[in-house]
C-alpha cells in the first residue's frame, strides 16, 4: 500500500527545460549563481524545511519539533509542500519534489533562477550574507555544536541550555544589514563630539546649557539592540558557551536580508516564472497547468498578504510605468520596506482590496480600506511591519553597579508586547546573564517593569513617567 | 552535456537526493518528544488532582498545558493592526472574526495571520494515554496474580490500543477505517478551503495510506479471570476537608486506572465511613461530608459485607483501598487491625493510606499499629500528604503486588 513515487518525467527532460529556460535567463538579463537542482522525495523535503534548507545543521530538539509539525500538518493536508525550496549559496541549491507534475518542475526550475539572480544582486545578501561560504559556515556550525555536545565536560544538556535561550532572543541583534561597526573607542569619541557640539552656543543670546558630560565607562555605552553580542562581550561566560551564542547569531543575520526582502524576493521569482514560462512556447497541456499553477501562487489570500501576490503585482506595475531598467534596477536597491513605501500605490491597494484591522475585545474589526482616505495608512501599516519591523525591538540600556542587575528597554511603538511570551523569554536572558534582569515596557499605556529574580521569579509593576 | 549545448557560461546540475537511509530528524523528534513527555509527567499531578475522570471513559481527551515546549521569544500581542488582502466588500467597522471562533471559520482570515500557531502537541491527550505516560514512569510489573480458573490457561492476547506497525492478523480494521476518514476529511476542508489547489484532482479515489493503517497492540497473558472490583473505603468524618478528599480522590483515580489496565470488567464499590458505613454513588462519596468520630472498622466490616454478597474472591480480583486522616476512636483500634487482617484474605491487595496535613506531618496511632500488626504479604500502608505524593505512593502500593506475585 505504499504509493510509490511516480515520476512523470525524466532527468533528461528537466535538463532539456533547464536549457531553454537558462538561455531565456540569459537573454534577459539576469545574472546568477551556478544553479544546482536536488530531486528529493517528500519525506527529504519535509526535513529540508525542518532544518531551514541547509544540508548540514547543528542539531536541537526545536528542528525535531518543527519536522513534527510540518509532518503532521501535511498528512492530514492541511499544508501542501513548497513547490521548492531555494538556500542563498553559491552555487545556488534547490530541491525539487519528485512527485510533482513536469510543469510544476519547469515552473520551479523558472522561479528558482528568479531567487537565484535576488540573491546574488540584491544589496542586502550582498553586504549581509557571503554565498560561497554558505554550506561551510552551517556545516562548521554543526560540527562545532556536536564537538561540544560530545565534549565529556559539556555535554548535551548544557549545550542545550545555552542553544535555547540564545533562540529565545536570536532575533535581539543587529537589525540592520551592513551596518558599520564602531570601536568602543570611536563610540566614545563620538559621544564626546556630541556632547561639545551641544555645549557650543547657537548664538551670543543663548543661556548656559546644562548637559552631563557623557559617562564614558557606563556598560554598554550606548543603548544596544544587539542582545547577543552585549551577552558575548558582558556575560559571565564561558568561551563555549560565548561560541554557542556566536553560531546563533550568524545563523540569524545570515537569515535576516531573507526577512527584510520576503516581498520582493517571492514577487521577483514570481515575476520571472510568469515571464519565462510564457517565452518557452510550451505545449497547450503544460501551458494550461502553468496558468492554472501560476494563479495559486499569486493569488491573494484572504485576511492575510500573500508576498508571491504582492510583490508580483507591484513588479508588474513598476515595469508597466517604468520599464525594465526599472525593475533592475528595484531588485538590486530596495528592501520590504522601502519596497512597500515606494511603490505600493492607491490603485495597487484598490486592486488587492487590502485593508486593515485590529483587535477590539475579542473581535476582529475592520479599522481602514483602501480608499483615497485609508490606503497610505494601509501602505504604512504593511512598511512598518514587515520583516525584522514584525519582530520587538528591546535595547539593552545599561548594567546597575549595585547588584549587577541588567536594565533592558523595549523600543514601544504603540505595539505591546506579548507578556507571557516576554515572561519567559527574560527567564532565558537572566539564564544567560546570571543574574537579576529587568525590562521596561509599555502595557496599557503605563509604563511597566517586569523583572526577573535570580531566582527566575517574574514580577511586574507599574512605574512612574519619568 | 557539454558547454557548448547553451551559450553560457554554466548549466544547473540535476542530481537525485540520497538520504544514505539516514534519519536525519530522529535525534531531534526524540528529544522533543521526550520533552513532551516530560512536560506531561510533570503536570500529572496537578491533572488528576483536577479532573473529574473516575470512571470516564479512557477515550475521553483532556486538554493539558504542556510548558516548556513552546520557544518563547519576544513577539508582539494583539493589540497591534494587522493587513490583508479582501474581496472588496468590507467596510470600516467590518466584524471578521473573533477569538470565540475556531480559526478559518471566520469570514476574516484564512489563515492564522502573524498570531503564533498553537502547537499540535499542546493541545490535548486522552485519559489512556496519560496513564501510559504514569505507568511508565513507574515503571510497573506487567505480571497477574494466578487464580483459580487457570483451567482456561491458553494463551491469549491482551490488546492494548494500537501501534503503526504490525502483522497482517492484528489489522486494527476500524481504527484505520478511523484514520483514513480523518484524513480524507482532512482533505475536504482544505479542498473546500483552497479549490485551486485542487482542481484538478477530481474524482480521485481516496485509497487507504500506509499511514492510516493501525495494529493492536498485543501482549501475550495467560488468561485469567477478567473480573476486578475496585473497592474504595474513605472516611468522610468530620476532619475529612475538601483537600483531603481531593487527594483521596486523585489516588482512587489512578488505582481504578491501574486496575483497569489489568482487567477486562471492572466494578468499582464506594464505601463511606464515619462512625458507620454505608454504600454511596461517587458523587455522594467525594461530595458529601458528615460530622462526628469515626470508626474505622465499620468501613472494613461494610467493605467484608459487600465481597461476601457480592465479590466471591474465587472468582474476583479485588482491590481495597482506604483513606483517611487515622482520626480513630481508640477502642476500634483493634478490631479494624482484626478487619484488615481479614480483608486481606480476601482482596489482591488491600492498602490504607493516610492523608497527612500540616506542618509536622505527624501518622497516627493506627498508621504504627497497621504497620505494626496487620502481617500480610499484600497489605501497603501509604502516606500522602500533597499532590506530589500520590504517584509514590501507588507506586509502593503497587510494588506491594509484584512482591506478592514474585
Amino acid at each position: 500500500m505504499i504509493i510509490s513515487p511516480t515520476m512523470e518525467y525524466t532527468v533528461k527532460e528537466l535538463q532539456k527545460w533547464n536549457e531553454k529556460i537558462e538561455k531565456i535567463v540569459e537573454e534577459e538579463g539576469l545574472s546568477c549563481y551556478p544553479q544546482e537542482f536536488e530531486i528529493c522525495n517528500h519525506e527529504d523535503m519535509l526535513c529540508y524545511e525542518a532544518y531551514v534548507g541547509m544540508p548540514a545543521h547543528y542539531p536541537h530538539w526545536s528542528y525535531g519539533k518543527a519536522y513534527e509539525k510540518s509532518k503532521t500538518l501535511y498528512s492530514y493536508n492541511l499544508k501542501g509542500l513548497p513547490y521548492e525550496m531555494v538556500i542563498n549559496s553559491n552555487p545556488c541549491i534547490a530541491y525539487l519534489m519528485r512527485n510533482n507534475t513536469l510543469l510544476l518542475q519547469i515552473l520551479t526550475i523558472a522561479h528558482v533562477y528568479g531567487h537565484n539572480d535576488f540573491f546574488k544582486n540584491n544589496r542586502l545578501f550582498i553586504e549581509g550574507t557571503r554565498a560561497e561560504y554558505t554550506i561551510q559556515m552551517f556545516k562548521s556550525h554543526a560540527d562545532r555544536i556536536r564537538n561540544y555536545v560530545h565534549d565529556p565536560s559539556i555535554g548535551y544538556e548544557k549545550v542545550e541550555a545555552i542553544l535555547d535561550a540564545a533562540h529565545a532572543i536570536r532575533f535581539q541583534t543587529a537589525r540592520v544589514v551592513g551596518e558599520k561597526k564602531l570601536s568602543l573607542e570611536d563610540k566614545k569619541k563620538n559621544l564626546l563630539n556630541k556632547y561639545y557640539e551641544e555645549m557650543k552656543p547657537k548664538s551670543p543670546l543663548d543661556e548656559k546649557k546644562e548637559i552631563p558630560y557623557p559617562k564614558l565607562d557606563k556598560i554598554p555605552l550606548e543603548p544596544m539592540e544587539d542582545i547577543l553580542t552585549f551577552m558575548m562581550e558582558h556575560a559571565k561566560l564561558e568561551e563555549w558557551q560565548k561560541d554557542i551564542i556566536s553560531i546563533v547569531q550568524e545563523e540569524t543575520q545570515y537569515f535576516i536580508p531573507q526577512m527584510e526582502t520576503k516581498i520582493m524576493n517571492e514577487g521577483w521569482a514570481s515575476y520571472w516564472h510568469y515571464k519565462i514560462l510564457n517565452r518557452l512556447e510550451l505545449p497547450e497541456s503544460l501551458h494550461l497547468e502553468f496558468l492554472s499553477r501560476h494563479n495559486q501562487v499569486v493569488r491573494p489570500l484572504l485576511g492575510n498578504i500573500n508576498p508571491y501576490y504582492m510583490g508580483f503585482k507591484i513588479f508588474m506595475d513598476i515595469e508597466a510605468r517604468y520599464g525594465k531598467e526599472k525593475i533592475m534596477e528595484v531588485r538590486k536597491l530596495e528592501r520590504d520596506q522601502s519596497f512597500i513605501r515606494k511603490y505600493l500605490t492607491e490603485d495597487l491597494c484598490k486592486e488587492m482590496n487590502l485593508f486593515q484591522y485590529i483587535k477590539r475585545g475579542r473581535d476582529y474589526e475592520i479599522e481602514e480600506v483602501a480608499d483615497e482616505d485609508g490606503w497610505r495608512k494601509i501602505r504604512n501599516t504593511i512598511a512598518n511591519t514587515v520583516g525584522i519591523e514584525g519582530i520587538p525591538c528591546i535595547k539593552v540600556e545599561e548594567v546597575i553597579d549595585k547588584d549587577r542587575s541588567l536594565l533592558l528597554e523595549h523600543q514601544y511603538d504603540g505595539r505591546e508586547l506579548e507578556l507571557p511570551y516576554a515572561y519567559e523569554t527574560l527567564k532565558y536572558i537572566a539564564r544567560l546573564w546570571g543574574g537579576k534582569v529587568r525590562l521596561k515596557t509599555i502595557v496599557s499605556n503605563t509604563n511597566q517593569m517586569i523583572i526577573c529574580d535570580e531566582n527566575k521569579r517574574i514580577t511586574m509593576s507599574s512605574i512612574s513617567n519619568k | 552535456m557539454s558547454k557548448d549545448d547553451v551559450g553560457g557560461d554554466t548549466v544547473a546540475i540535476f542530481r537525485e537526493f540520497d538520504s544514505k537511509g539516514r534519519d536525519r530528524s530522529a535525534e531531534d523528534r526524540r528529544r522533543h518528544r521526550q520533552l513532551v513527555e516530560e512536560s506531561i509527567k510533570r503536570n500529572i499531578a496537578d491533572i488528576i488532582a483536577e479532573e473529574s475522570i473516575i470512571g470516564k471513559d479512557k477515550d475521553k481527551k483532556i486538554k493539558i498545558p504542556i510548558k516548556g515546549i513552546k520557544e518563547y521569544r519576544f513577539v508582539y500581542g494583539k493589540n497591534k493592526s494587522g493587513t490583508g488582502s479582501g474581496d472588496g466588500s468590507e467596510k470600516r467597522g467590518d466584524k471578521i472574526g473573533s477569538d470565540d471562533m475556531e480559526k478559518g471559520k471566520g469570514k476574516g482570515k484564512e489563515q492564522a495571520g502573524n498570531e503564533e500557531g498553537e502547537d499540535i502537541y499542546e493541545t490535548e491527550v486522552t485519559i489512556e494515554e496519560l496513564m501510559n505516560y504514569v505507568f511508565e514512569d513507574l515503571d510497573l510489573p506487567f505480571l497477574q496474580r494466578k487464580k483459580f480458573n487457570q483451567l482456561e490457561t491458553e494463551k491469549n492476547f491482551k490488546r492494548l490500543g494500537y501501534q503503526r506497525k504490525g502483522i497482517p492478523p492484528r489489522l486494527a480494521k476500524k481504527r484505520s477505517m478511523i484514520e483514513r476518514l480523518k484524513r480524507k476529511k482532512g482533505y475536504e476542508r482544505s479542498k473546500k478551503e483552497n479549490p485551486e489547489v485542487h482542481a484538478e484532482e477530481e474524482n480521485q479515489r481516496f485509497p487507504f495510506k500506509e499511514d492510516d493503517l493501525r495494529y493492536f497492540r498485543v501482549r501475550e497473558d495467560i488468561k485469567q479471570e477478567s473480573n476486578a472490583v475496585v473497592i474504595c473505603i474513605m472516611d468522610t468524618s468530620g476532619s475529612m476537608d475538601m483537600t483531603k478528599k481531593y487527594l483521596a480522590r486523585s489516588f482512587y483515580f489512578l488505582l481504578y486506572q491501574f486496575v483497569k489496565f489489568k482487567y477486562v470488567n471492572i466494578d468499582i464499590v464506594f464505601i463511606a465511613h464515619s462512625t458507620t458505613a454505608k454504600e454511596v454513588n461517587e458523587d455522594e462519596f467525594f461530595h458529601k461530608g458528615e460530622s462526628g468520630g469515626t470508626y474505622i472498622s465499620s468501613g472494613y466490616q461494610k467493605a467484608l459485607d459487600i465481597i461476601e454478597s457480592r465479590y466471591n474472591p474465587s472468582v474476583w480480583n479485588i482491590y481495597a483501598f482506604h483513606c483517611s486522616d487515622g482520626d480513630n476512636w481508640s477502642v476500634d483500634n483493634e478490631i479494624a487491625i482484626k478487619l484488615a487482617t481479614q480483608l486481606c484474605k480476601v482482596c489482591n491487595l488491600f492498602g490504607y493510606g493516610e492523608i497527612i496535613q500540616g506542618y509536622y506531618k505527624r501518622t497516627s496511632k493506627i498508621y504504627g499499629e497497621y504497620n505494626a500488626k496487620v502481617k500480610q504479604d499484600n497489605f501497603a500502608v501509604v502516606t500522602i500528604s500533597g499532590k506530589e505524593d500520590i504517584i509514590p505512593a501507588l507506586k509502593k502500593l503497587l510494588n506491594k503486588e509484584k512482591e506478592v506475585v514474585e
